[in-house]
């Protein structure tokens, strides 16, 4: 089993008399990539800027490759990388003097490369506040990997990207993680936390409310699976199926979420076919993160 | 060693890039020396006689007050301290770096205008160069320290600003650039030693100009340096990586302490 690389353990965060996180505990092991989930305000960013050193715990147990982050910062420098949601570069330095200047902190040499695959190429001897926010945070990511760290701490890396640099950000997570990196995401992206995670937390009013593979979580909701029929006639207005708690109509889909998929489908087409209608489109969706997420947060019907 | 260098490489050409950094480091200097070699010598010969002491004065007081502290605020309030910190960037290098290329663009600065006014305004050059190199280091050491300690206690680019303006406009007015210190009322000059100016010009005209100091020359340089190494020193204990989550060391007003050596300077110093 690959060992622990990050240990949490009731850990707890307050400013003044506000507690952003409250006794949480968890661990990640080598090469994992996990989520960190929550709606603004749960905690998410307490706990990365903790377990980054930047900020120190006021009780509990945080150690990141082995190291106490508010004692031993200076040796975690290079055994982490941060992408900070805001890149915090001076606004005349060029992606090339960012990545020489780092480099040099880190004692590694300059890796233009990485420049070069988040498509940074072009813009190499621009200044910093000429890029667009996505090249920044293109740039923001290119500098928290030059010295392979060992855990690297990515906050909304995709935010602001385009189709093609979030297919290539998320390859080059996956080579990280093969190369034995572990992976601390932190993102509103349900989808990609979904698609990328191999384990995720939600945090939820400054406490985890549930943690496990995305498959775990989105089986412990109400599984109620979404099924979205259209027909040539209008044969399914009004008419109820077993085991259908919920029921609507969107763009001339008749949409079920069903607790047992075998009975509602099975009525439903037995239905079609007694009413001499015809089935043009059937689709079955399963439960997925963002539900569940919203299902947790008691945000179901807001979005 | 690398990274020490490559990190002032580029903030020295930072002061070039950045056209507010451009115009404190060159322009806004050199566009005043000349229009006050053009018109001021006119008005007023005697000035011929103090034109370069007062002018690289005045030129390092631009360029560090006016134009080391914003950025450092800025820097700190928008998060790029946070980003060096976990790069490990060191605090002493994002203090001291700032203030080094400064006075390398200062150097830049300094010797355009002693080159030059010479033959443009007939000014006299120093008589003794040793000093007048030794001088506008201490004076340069002592308001790059002054500058970034205003940086470091400052929370907001409006308090920089008033901060270092309290400095650099008595200096300009009291502090002998514009009109000698002789000429200054009992109380007036006693309050002008507070500044660094006002023992820049009594050192220079002294020790470097061939003219007689309004009090110890050799004083005022010994607190020029005294004033540099405590603003310093004062900078890096204050220092934060970060005003809004992170406790300060001791309260910004300990800064005051920075006055003490000319405070002694005033009731010490004949």
């Amino acid at each position: 089993m690959p060992e622990v690389v990050i240990e949490v353990k009731d850990f707890r965060k307050t400013y003044g008399t506000y507690v952003a996180v409250d006794g949480i505990s968890f661990e990640v092991r080598e090469g994992e990539i996990f989520g960190l989930l929550g709606p603004n305000g749960a905690g998410k960013t307490s706990t990365l800027e903790c377990l980054e050193g930047l900020r120190e715990p006021n009780g509990g147990w945080l150690r990141v490759a082995g190291l106490n982050p508010a004692g031993e910062a200076h040796k975690l420098r290079d055994l982490i990388g941060v992408q900070l949601q805001s890149a915090g570069l001076p606004e005349s330095i060029t992606p090339d003097e960012a990545m020489k200047f780092f480099c040099a902190y880190h004692q590694v040499k300059p890796r233009l490369d990485l420049l070069e695959r988040l498509g940074l190429a072009e813009k190499r001897n621009s200044q910093f506040f000429e890029l667009s926010t996505g090249q920044q945070r293109r740039l923001a990511l290119a500098l928290a990997i030059p010295h392979n760290p060992k855990v690297l701490f990515l906050d909304e890396p995709t935010a602001g990207l385009d189709v093609a640099t979030r297919v290539e950000l998320h390859g080059m997570m996956r080579e990280l993680q093969a190369s034995g990196t572990t992976i601390i995401l932190a993102t509103h992206d349900m989808a990609e936390a979904e698609h990328m995670s191999d384990r995720v937390a939600i945090l939820l009013r400054s406490k985890i409310a549930q943690i496990g593979t995305p498959m775990q979580i989105t089986a412990t909701g109400a599984n109620m699976t979404k099924i979205s029929v259209r027909t040539q006639s209008d044969s399914l207005a009004g008419v109820g199926f077993p085991a259908v708690s919920q029921q609507t109509i969107k763009e001339e889909y008749s949409i079920y979420f069903s607790s047992d998929i075998g009975a509602t489908t099975s009525a439903i087409i037995a239905h079609i076919q007694s009413q001499g209608d015809t089935l043009i489109d059937l689709r079955v969706e399963r439960p997925s993160l963002e539900d569940r997420f919203l299902e947790i947060t008691g945000k179901v019907g807001v979005q | 060693m690398n990274a020490f260098l490559n990190h002032f490489n580029f903030d020295f050409r930072a002061g070039v890039r950045n056209k507010q950094l451009l115009l404190m480091n060159y322009l806004f200097p050199l566009g005043f020396y000349l229009m006050m070699g053009f018109v001021m010598a006119e008005i007023n010969p005697p000035f011929r006689e103090t034109i370069i002491p007062a002018m690289v004065v005045f030129s390092i007081l631009a360029a560090t007050l006016l134009g080391i502290p914003d950025p450092l605020v800025n820097a700190r309030e928008n998060g790029i301290f946070r980003s060096y910190k976990i790069n490990g960037v060191p605090s002493i290098s994002i203090l001291i770096i700032p203030a080094l290329t400064t006075i390398l663009h200062l150097v830049i600065v300094t010797i355009l205008i002693t080159g030059s006014a010479h033959w443009m305004f007939n000014a006299p050059l120093p008589v003794n160069w040793l000093n007048y190199v030794l001088i506008f280091f201490v004076m340069a050491f002592a308001c790059s320290g002054l500058s970034v300690l205003i940086g470091v206690v400052s929370p907001s680019s409006r308090m920089t600003v008033l901060w270092s303006q309290l400095i650099f406009v008595p200096s300009m007015l009291l502090g002998g650039i514009m009109l000698p210190y002789s000429m200054l009322p009992g109380i007036a000059g006693k309050f002008a030693q507070l500044f660094p100016s006002t023992h820049a010009m009594n050192a220079l005209n002294e020790l470097s100009m061939g003219k007689v100091a309004d009090f110890s020359a050799w004083g005022s340089v010994l607190i020029l340096f005294c004033t540099g190494l405590l603003a310093f020193l004062l900078a890096v204990y204050l220092f934060s990586w970060d005003s809004r989550n992170t406790t300060r060391r001791g309260h910004p007003l300990l800064a005051l302490l920075v006055l003490l050596p000319a405070l002694l300077g005033i009731f010490l110093m004949k």
